[in-house]
């Protein structure tokens, strides 16, 4: 083989070689660090080396640690609860504004804002609004005539109502721009073929937009279900997981670990928990993508095939 | 009373106005064929019969009462759409089938529609593919089978066969010319195909720039153009245009021009207006002109072959005359070299004479 022939095989690697890097230092070795991490018993006061290795100790002690499994539920809790409410509202609100509105893009640019509040601010801003007796809530249910204001924060169901509307409130935005996006982009003349056919609006959306919208509908789901079960700041800064355990979810349930508790071996596991559990989620999605993909090119190659 | 009319109907978009008050009436079970350059609004007017576009102006009626209002689903129609518009999570079967199982139509006797339809189009092998896995020819048809599987009063078909090939659109065109004995229908049909417009249509209504230029039956549209432009539009290959002029010699109204001078015969001469006289354009059908190489000077054409076009059992020959454009169709098997002058005789009852000016028939 000649030089030059060796030179352009090897071409293609050097074009790899600085993502590979980046890639090594950004994605593998937190990772990996965090792995290890996983199997020490290792306090803050410590440095890494010093730590005991004691296995998958930290593993075995989360299975049957109480609260940890408690703020796995309160999380998978979570992350149902609001995934669903946001997708209900986000989609029906894209299915109600989804004409010629004059304003509509005006409406838009409102919808975008609390996602692009910090999320820390978000915290707070509900917290003033769930104020016991100052806050917005429990002023308008004095001023209505009611003796009682609700316990926003203080009680462990309303705390768990208290922090689902916050996150309702900052990202149904984001399911509604994608759905109205998704929904302007749908074949206008099938819409008119059903209209002929005699459907009526109802008919229309649950025939023909739903099922056509549906791909981008589940990319979505899965990217929200991704991001809600590592929410964090909103809550923190909210409830602080309590009333007792009622909204730790995972996320706290580490921070509080390693901060708290000193532990960080533990904390690193439970992260790696979490960690599996975004994974699967995301392959879910990468992989409906590709059947997806896969899909639409077996029939333009049907289809091609056919026009011969 | 007719079945569907078109009372002075106007479309504007924004300030481009694109139908110019259409007036039509549609008899029931009439079959009536919109043809017309592309961009005139055949398309336009179909979708606001359906229902699909707002009416800017005057309005429509449908058995006498006024649909303007009334959603396209109220008006009863089957509709083929110029881009399909199918459905395109459905498969072929389901695609067929929507509007019956929107009514709720027993499951046998949907089956049995689409499973008639289907053999019909062609379409058996694929009730099962989505129309992504579809070629266009395919798809058209699904479009073609899902508005037949309905069973509307009104037919509204825009160029429905369009994207099929010459066998196909043959076979097809059959078909729909059989589906219309069998079931009387209202049928309206946008084409760009002549033989589809002349063999099917009832009424032909060319169009124009928004506005319709003439109606009438195929024979009619095809002998008495009311203007050059639906002379030029109607007839393949199409008609001739010479500039003439009409003119008294020897007491016999003749048309003459660079290269030819015509005898009318008497008819013709008593039925033109006295103020005729004058410049004209002169039309002639190529199939009104006969290869005939003793015809009398004032009965005939003297024109140089200058390209022939085979075309089968006839060729197309484009000739030359004083320097116009004319075209004559010959059989293919007659001796003739390019470049060669030749007789040609004229068909006189079939000369057509449309003002310079106005376009408008004499
Ligand atoms: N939504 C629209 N906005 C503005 N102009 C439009 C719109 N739809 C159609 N037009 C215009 O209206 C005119 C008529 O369009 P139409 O689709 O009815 O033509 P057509 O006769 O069906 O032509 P074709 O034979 O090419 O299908 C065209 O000049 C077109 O540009
Ligand atoms: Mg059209």
């Amino acid at each position: 083989m000649s030089a030059v022939a060796r030179a352009n095989r090897l071409t293609p690697y050097m074009f790899l070689a600085p993502a590979t890097v980046v890639l090594v230092f950004a994605l593998l070795y937190p990772i990996g660090y965090m792995v290890y991490a996983s199997f020490l018993d290792w306090s803050p006061s410590q440095r890494i080396g010093e730590a005991d290795f004691i296995g998958l100790r930290n593993y075995a002690n989360l299975l049957t640690d109480a609260a940890f499994l408690e703020s796995f539920w309160v999380t998978i809790k979570f992350a149902a609860v609001v995934v669903t409410l946001e997708m209900i509202i986000g989609v029906g609100l894209a299915l109600l504004l989804d004409r010629n509105i004059r304003g509509l893009s005006l409406l838009r640019t409102i919808f975008i804002l609390p996602m692009m509040i910090a999320p820390i601010v978000v915290g707070l801003m509900w917290r003033y609004m769930y104020h016991p007796t100052v806050g917005i809530f429990n002023r308008t249910i004095k001023n209505l005539g009611f003796e009682q204001g609700i316990p926003w924060l203080s009680d462990s169901t309303w705390s768990f109502i208290a922090v689902v509307i916050a996150d309702v409130w900052q990202w149904t935005p984001f399911i509604f721009i994608l759905a109205l996006a998704a929904m302007q982009s749908l074949p206008r003349s099938a819409l008119e073929a059903a209209e002929i056919d005699g459907a009526n609006e109802w008919q229309k959306i649950v025939l023909i937009k739903i099922p056509l919208m549906m791909p981008v509908l589940i990319v979505t789901l899965l990217l929200r279900l991704i991001d809600a079960f590592k929410v964090l700041e909103v809550i923190m800064v909210l409830t602080n997981g309590g009333p007792g355990l009622s909204t730790e979810i995972v996320a706290l349930r580490i921070f509080r670990t390693a901060q708290e508790f000193q532990e960080l071996g533990e904390a690193a596991a439970m992260s790696n928990l979490l960690l599996i559990m975004l994974m699967a989620l995301t392959i879910g999605m990468f992989m409906y993508t590709k059947i997806q993909e896969a899909r639409t090119a077996r029939m333009l190659k049907a289809a091609q095939a056919e026009d011969e | 009373m007719p079945k569907i009319q078109l009372d002075n109907l106007v479309k504007r978009y924004g300030d481009f106005e694109v139908l110019h008050g259409i007036n039509l009436e549609m008899e029931e079970n009439e079959f009536t064929v919109f043809v017309g350059p592309s961009g005139c609004g055949k398309s336009t007017t179909l979708r606001m019969i359906a229902g699909l576009e707002t009416v800017s102006g005057g309005e429509i009626y449908i058995d006498g009462k006024p649909v303007s209002g009334l959603e396209p689903k109220a008006r009863d129609l089957a509709m083929v759409f110029q881009d399909y518009a199918l459905y395109p999570h459905m498969d072929v079967a389901q695609n067929m089938s929507f509007a019956l199982r929107l009514q709720k139509a027993p499951k046998s006797e949907i089956n049995a529609k689409v499973k008639d339809v289907a053999k019909m189009l062609g379409l058996t092998d694929f009730l099962h593919r989505k129309p992504g896995e579809l070629s266009g020819g395919q798809r058209q048809r699904v479009a073609m089978g899902r508005a037949l599987t309905r069973d509307s009063s009104t037919f509204l078909f825009d160029e429905p066969l369009s994207n099929l090939d010459a066998k196909l659109r043959g076979q097809m065109r059959a078909e729909l010319a059989l589906m219309r004995q069998q079931v009387q229908k209202n049928m309206i049909y946008v084409t760009h195909d002549q033989i589809e417009a002349m063999t099917l249509a009832d009424r032909i209504v060319v169009m124009h720039g928004g506005y319709i230029q003439q109606q009438g039956t195929p024979a009619e549209l095809y002998k008495r153009p009311v203007n050059k432009f639906v002379a030029g539009f109607l007839g393949s290959p199409p008609m001739n245009f010479l500039d003439a002029e009409l003119a008294d010699v020897d007491g016999k109204l003749v048309v003459k021009g660079s290269g030819f001078q015509i005898a009318l015969p008497k008819e013709c001469a008593h039925s033109l207006p006295a103020a005729a006289k004058g410049p004209v354009t002169m039309g002639i059908r190529p199939a009104d002109l006969t290869y005939a190489p003793d015809a009398s000077d004032d009965q005939s054409f003297h024109l140089q072959v200058v390209v022939s076009e085979y075309i089968g059992a006839q060729s197309v020959l484009i000739c030359d005359c004083a320097g116009q454009k004319v075209e004559v169709e010959l059989k293919s098997d007659t001796p003739i070299a390019l470049g060669e002058q030749l007789r040609f005789e004229v068909n006189t009852d079939a000369i057509h004479l449309f003002d310079r000016e106005t376009e408008a028939a004499l």
